[in-house]
């Protein structure tokens, strides 16, 4: 690995030096940087244990070089040693490196890379292939990719690679193929036409030698999936369904059976109103480059949430997460902006948005009286298609308003009302499942042009777990920069040695691309995620530091 | 300390003047029609302006409603084009579009569901916006959302328009 790495440096360092066009143009070198720093002091009052290393450090580098129609780059990371939080069994993650560097060709109708590159199929159900910094998950593909669009309106992509594994790679081996046809583009007489209609497909499998002592696995496992888009005017109809062959896995207890997804998402849209109808149902749909890998690691595919993505940190509290051994969710959202200058609407309008979520299992039925459900080595359980379990997942209602009253005043105001299935989204047993009610007021008052102050309120109010919350934030900002006074209070934990305040203050300074951030303060433990992806984060104490930047 | 020095040297690398031109990457527009990125910025010799959002960041809805409230009269004055780019992945692409028209934003907005552009363009968080000149090269760029930011977004619009230098 290291050694591929230093050869492929080296050409890209000659590449750059030698490269010689008759303009005198040497191409050029962009590319970013982030640095998160944490100095952590140990708390007992919150349960922040006390790091070894005092200091831990997430850094990582792009420089990407292009010329025309080529381009190289790669990706410098250090963990040293990683965060906390971020995925690191037994030190795993921590280390220098360069994990991550590509070449590139592209013109008008192809693209070949070689090297690392991220890649997605359709919604993802059968491919993912991409990186979330902030969840420390990167399963970057190895090897060689090419799109293709041998007239306008058919775009073709195939792939072959090994995933990246933190510093090392995983076992399998990936192989991808996915076709999107665009009729609108490939017809001339379509191309006006108020119907836009695509069709896609694709297909992925993996190879992994098999090495179970016990059962005898697949070792070439496809999934096939087929999708569908159809506009018309304001309206949008777009619907996925993925199949998996038998993939006996850590995920699924080694069951033989089948994988499934479906989604189908309705919009309706015009200017002032948006609707958004979703359906999803997966079973058994976990698939990795490395049937023993858990937690976020070598993940192939990614399994779209259908719930809110919930921004303001009490509802952050409790996210779901999607479950890919099988779930069925349904969403609704409502979107409507009352007219400006109406009396209701105000001046510059009000737009309100309403959303309703909800998650289930699905219904699963033994195969027979005597083999228990997802016991090892059997087909598992029997399922009917888009079956619906009585167990409740997650559900979310909630209402979002928002106004800008004058020059000087913008508010925004938001209820949630949540059911959280504990012990379901957090993998435990015994404990009660949530329900709470969240009320949100976020004002912004601005002095002039660019001073402004933004107060925040929020109050989660539940009798379980660890009860009410309230938590108040006030930002001052000034040009190019932001000061920050925060506290979060679980005032209502039903043993009173319990309420500490997680106080945190900070400040900020933002430059063009560059951003730069000091913070000291306590952070509570929780889980934080991004799409349909979580981690859990400890608590801490401590002074973080942050630096970005784009050049 | 060979870090500090590191630290030291990209921050002088940050500050200092960089042109970039638009790399080649292709995304769709809210009709599911894959575009080029080089042929949506183009703009008859006038500036455009690159948004990167998403729909659940708050700064960035922010920040495109405060361009959104000025982009006609912006629009007539320096005939400047915005285009925003969702980054919004699978779990909210198909709200993109309601999202955008229940707002009456009136920019070209496009998907990006896997970050290939916002990774082209080097952007490590949402809101980071472009300003690109006549010639299509990157000659302005700005990260996070502050109350406010639009004015300073406006005022390298004029002058790049009028093509004056931002130096």
């Amino acid at each position: 690995m290291k050694k591929i790495t230093t050869i492929f440096l080296s050409l890209f360092g000659l590449g750059i030096f030698s490269v010689y066009s008759q303009d005198n143009n040497y191409g050029q070198i962009n590319g970013n940087f982030q640095s998160d720093i944490q100095y952590y002091i140990e708390d007992e009052k919150i349960n922040a244990s006390a790091v070894e290393e005092k200091l831990l450090a997430n850094s990582w580098a792009n420089f990407t070089y292009s010329l025309g129609n080529f381009s190289a780059g790669f990706r410098y990371e250090g963990y040293m040693n990683s965060l906390l939080g971020y995925p690191n069994t037994g030190g795993i993650n921590d280390g220098v490196g360069i994990p991550y560097r590509w070449a590139m060709f592209t013109n008008d109708n192809l693209e070949i890379s070689v090297g690392n590159f991220y890649e997605q199929f359709g919604n993802g159900l059968v491919l993912r292939s991409y990186e979330e910094k902030m969840l420390g998950i990167d399963n970057a593909l190895d090897g060689f990719k090419i799109k293709y669009s041998p007239v306008s309106g058919i775009y073709m992509k195939g792939l072959i690679g090994k995933q990246r594994y933190y510093w090392e790679m995983g076992p399998g081996v990936i192989r991808g193929f996915d076709t999107e046809i665009q009729f609108n583009e490939l017809i001339q007489s379509f191309s006006e036409s108020s119907l836009r209609f695509s069709l896609g497909g694709s297909f992925v499998s993996k190879f992994q030698k098999e090495d179970n002592p016990i059962y005898v696995l697949p070792s070439n496992v496809g999934a096939g999936a087929g999708r569908i888009d159809i506009k018309f005017k304001g309206l949008n109809l777009l619907s996925e369904y993925a199949y998996k062959i038998n993939d006996p896995s850590a995920d699924n207890n080694f069951i033989y059976k089948p994988g499934q997804a479906f989604l189908i998402n309705a919009t309706y849209s015009q200017k002032g109103l948006g609707i958004v109808l979703g359906t999803k149902w997966v079973d058994n749909m976990s698939f990795r480059s490395d049937r023993n890998a858990s937690l976020t690691d070598l993940n192939i595919n990614l399994l779209p949430e259908i719930t809110r993505n919930h921004i303001y940190t009490l509802p952050a509290f409790y996210p779901y997460a999607s479950q890919p051994n099988g779930e069925w969710g349904a969403k609704a959202e409502i979107m409507y902006k009352i007219k400006k200058g109406s009396k209701i609407g105000g001046k510059y309008g009000t737009t309100i948005s309403l959303n309703y979520s909800r998650a289930h299992e699905i219904e699963r039925t033994q195969i027979n009286d005597t083999i228990p459900i997802s016991a090892s080595g059997t087909l598992g359980y029997n399922t009917k298609f888009f079956s619906i379990g009585d167990e409740l997942y997650f559900q979310d209602f909630n209402i979002e308003i928002s106004r800008k009253w004058n020059k000087k005043i913008y508010t925004n105001i938001s209820y949630v009302n949540l059911f959280y299935n504990y012990n379901i989204l957090r993998g435990v047993g015994g404990h009660d499942n949530v329900l709470a009610n969240i009320a949100i007021a976020d004002m912004t008052y601005k002095f002039t042009d660019v001073v402004a102050l933004k107060t925040e309120f929020q109050g989660m109010f539940t009798k379980q777990d660890e009860g009410n919350w309230g938590l108040g934030l006030l930002e001052l900002t000034i040009p190019s920069w932001f000061f920050t006074v925060f506290d979060n209070w679980n005032y209502g934990n039903p043993d009173p040695e319990k309420r500490p305040h997680y106080f945190s203050f900070g400040f900020g300074y933002v430059h063009g691309g560059s951003r730069i951030q000091l913070t000291y303060g306590k952070q509570r433990a929780g889980v934080m995620c991004i799409g349909g992806v979580c981690r859990n984060v400890p608590a801490s104490n401590g002074v973080s530091l942050s630096i970005s930047s784009t050049f | 300390m060979k870090n500090l020095v590191l630290l030291f040297v990209l921050g002088v690398l940050t500050f200092s003047v960089f042109s970039q031109e638009i790399p080649q990457v292709q995304i769709k527009d809210l009709d599911g029609k894959t575009v080029n990125t080089k042929t949506i910025t183009s703009n008859n010799g006038k500036p455009v302006l690159v948004s990167f959002f998403a729909t659940w960041c708050k700064p960035c809805v922010q920040e495109l409603t405060a361009l959104s409230e000025e982009y006609d009269d912006l629009k007539a004055e320096t005939g400047v084009k915005i285009i925003a780019i969702s980054t919004d992945n699978a779990r909210s692409t198909s709200s993109v579009g309601p999202f955008v028209n229940a707002r009456g934003w009136e920019f070209d907005v496009y998907l990006d569901p896997n970050g290939d552009f916002k990774r082209a363009m080097n952007v490590t968080n949402v809101p980071h916006t472009f300003l690109l000149d006549k010639t299509g090269k990157v000659v302005w760029q700005h990260t996070s959302y502050l109350q406010g930011d639009e004015t300073e977004t406006f005022e390298v619009i004029r002058k790049v328009a009028k093509g004056q230098s931002l130096k």
